[in-house]
């Protein structure tokens, strides 16, 4: 199992039991300055250490994100966009992309496998690999474009907010790494209120769209960013403007699954209620005697 | 082959051999799709050595489904055209569901029912195995976006449902008509069986003997 309690358990995919309610739990959260960030990687480079994991290495293909994208070893990212304002300054934006820990997470809505993901009490969501069947339906389901599935071992990957520290008290490798206090790490209600002071600051240096994002269509999320530009998420490197599962993962993963049994199970019904009521369709004699008159060429 | 006096060939043997790896492929696609679509019918993962094996082994029968079901399709596509009396035969069907035939129209190789099974099961084995390979992850991945994989994941499990359901009509249907089974198991029905629900195909059958075909 994982490295917190099954007492610390809110979500579990695809499982029906009820969870356990009874401890308090404080929800955390991970705080990404991005105005604060000089893009040096080095919680790209601690969450290597502390996970253990080394990518291949790559190919320099004329961009400072190193390597290309989030994979199966690579589970956060410094994301860099040249972006010029309307007034035509250019702007070097740097986002250190990962899972942002959704309140309300799609890959666990879409996992079909029971416990291979779950959602911690304050708030982590995190994959439990023994439990993982590598189908990619957290994929499908993540609004972020987060996990990763292995061609090695066929299981899908992603940031874990370092549950294995946190669950000891530690601060996430990332935060800890960070030499610009630009990754906070916290309750989340201390996260919100300090972005707050963040927001006021950057509105006072002309940054007039200053804001916190922490998307209210994933129900909120346990990572969350400061913003220069909180009106366009999507300059950074593709934030989404306005995340939510898909619609047509909730069709899948919500009312089909009902209506299918239903629809399924109505039709034997139906067959059980027809074979009771008409009975079975069965040659008589008379059907006989005529069937073999035609073959004895004795046309009736 | 030798039959039994007053019996129709109906199937050969090749045929039955098509039609019943056929469906045994279509069992273990349902039994283990089911598995992986509803969470209380994860179980069934157990019958394909957990879920990493269902997960791995599922789209191979898709595979292999398929490749039986064109020959199947090969031998069956030209008795299924649709034709003026199906659609009369359509017309009759709550007395034919009553067990009474006499008052639709005489029926040939196959009725408009199992003609519509017979397309059904062609158009939702297309659709399948099309979404089924935009969501095969381990050979399929890089040629599609996101997007197009959680609809053909929503189209892959609409059309399992419809195949299912088919299939359960299918099935009763050779259960509930007395003496079909046996033209799939042993390859024959009786002369009785055949006046009474393919009349056309026996009379048909009937000349061919007589004329030495």
């Amino acid at each position: 199992m994982a490295d917190f309690q099954s007492l610390d358990v809110l979500r579990r995919s695809a499982s029906t039991e009820t969870t356990p309610q009874i401890r308090a739990h404080p929800e955390v959260a991970k705080l990404i300055d991005v105005s604060r960030c000089i893009g040096c990687k080095a919680c790209q480079a601690a969450c290597m250490e502390w996970n253990d994991l080394r990518d291949d290495v790559g190919y320099f293909e004329g961009s400072y994100n190193n390597p290309g994208d989030l994979d199966p070893s690579t589970w956060t990212l410094m994301r860099f966009t040249e972006w010029e304002d309307p007034k035509g300054n250019l702007e070097w934006l740097i986002r250190k992309d990962g899972c942002m820990h959704c309140a309300e997470p799609g890959c666990l809505e879409a996992c079909p496998s029971p416990g291979a993901i779950v959602q911690y009490a304050n708030g982590i969501v995190d994959f439990i690999s023994e439990n993982c069947i590598g189908c990619g339906y957290c994929v499908k389901g993540c609004p972020f474009n987060i996990p990763r599935i292995s061609q090695a071992d066929h299981k899908a990957y992603k940031c874990t907010l370092c549950s294995d520290r946190v669950a000891v008290g530690m601060e996430p490798a990332c935060v800890k790494a960070c030499p610009t206090g630009a990754i906070l790490f916290g309750t989340k209600s201390d996260m919100t209120a300090w972005a707050g002071e963040r927001v006021e600051d950057l509105k006072s240096r002309g940054f007039d769209e200053a804001g916190l994002y922490d998307p209210a269509g994933v129900g909120g999320t346990h990572v969350m960013y400061v913003l220069h530009h909180a009106d366009t998420p999507s300059i950074y490197a593709g934030l989404p403007d306005q995340p939510s599962i898909s619609p047509v993962v909730q069709a899948w993963k919500g009312v089909m699954k009902p209506i299918a049994m239903a629809g399924l199970a109505f039709t034997a019904v139906v067959g059980f209620v027809h074979w009771m009521v008409a009975g079975p369709n069965e040659v008589q004699p008379e059907d006989e005697a005529r069937g073999r008159d035609v073959l004895n060429e004795k046309q009736p | 082959m030798r039959q039994p006096p007053g019996t129709l060939a109906r199937y050969t043997t090749v045929a039955r051999l098509n039609h019943w790896i056929t469906a045994a492929l279509l069992i273990l696609l349902a039994l283990s799709g089911m598995a992986l679509f509803h969470p209380s019918l994860f179980f069934l993962t157990n019958l394909f050595g957990g879920g990493s094996y269902t997960r791995a082994i599922h789209p191979w029968f898709g595979t292999v489904l398929l490749l039986s079901f064109v020959l199947l399709f090969i031998r069956f596509a030209r008795h299924n055209l649709w034709e003026r009396d199906d659609t009369r035969w359509i017309g009759s069907i709550r007395s034919v569901l009553a067990n009474d035939e006499e008052h639709a129209p005489e029926v040939g190789r196959y009725n408009a029912g199992q003609k519509l099974v017979f397309w059904s099961m062609t158009l939702l084995i297309l659709m399948l195995f099309a979404s089924g390979i935009v969501v095969w992850d381990t050979y399929f991945f890089p040629y599609s976006t996101i997007g197009q994989k959680r609809f053909a994941q929503l189209v892959h499990s609409v059309a399992a449902v419809a195949i299912i359901g088919i299939w359960i009509v299918h099935v009763y249907a050779a259960l509930w008509v007395r003496g079909s089974v046996q033209a799939m198991t042993r390859g024959v029905v009786s002369a009785g069986w055949s006046w009474r629900h393919h009349r056309k195909w026996l009379r048909e059958t009937a000349h061919h003997r007589a004329t030495g075909e």
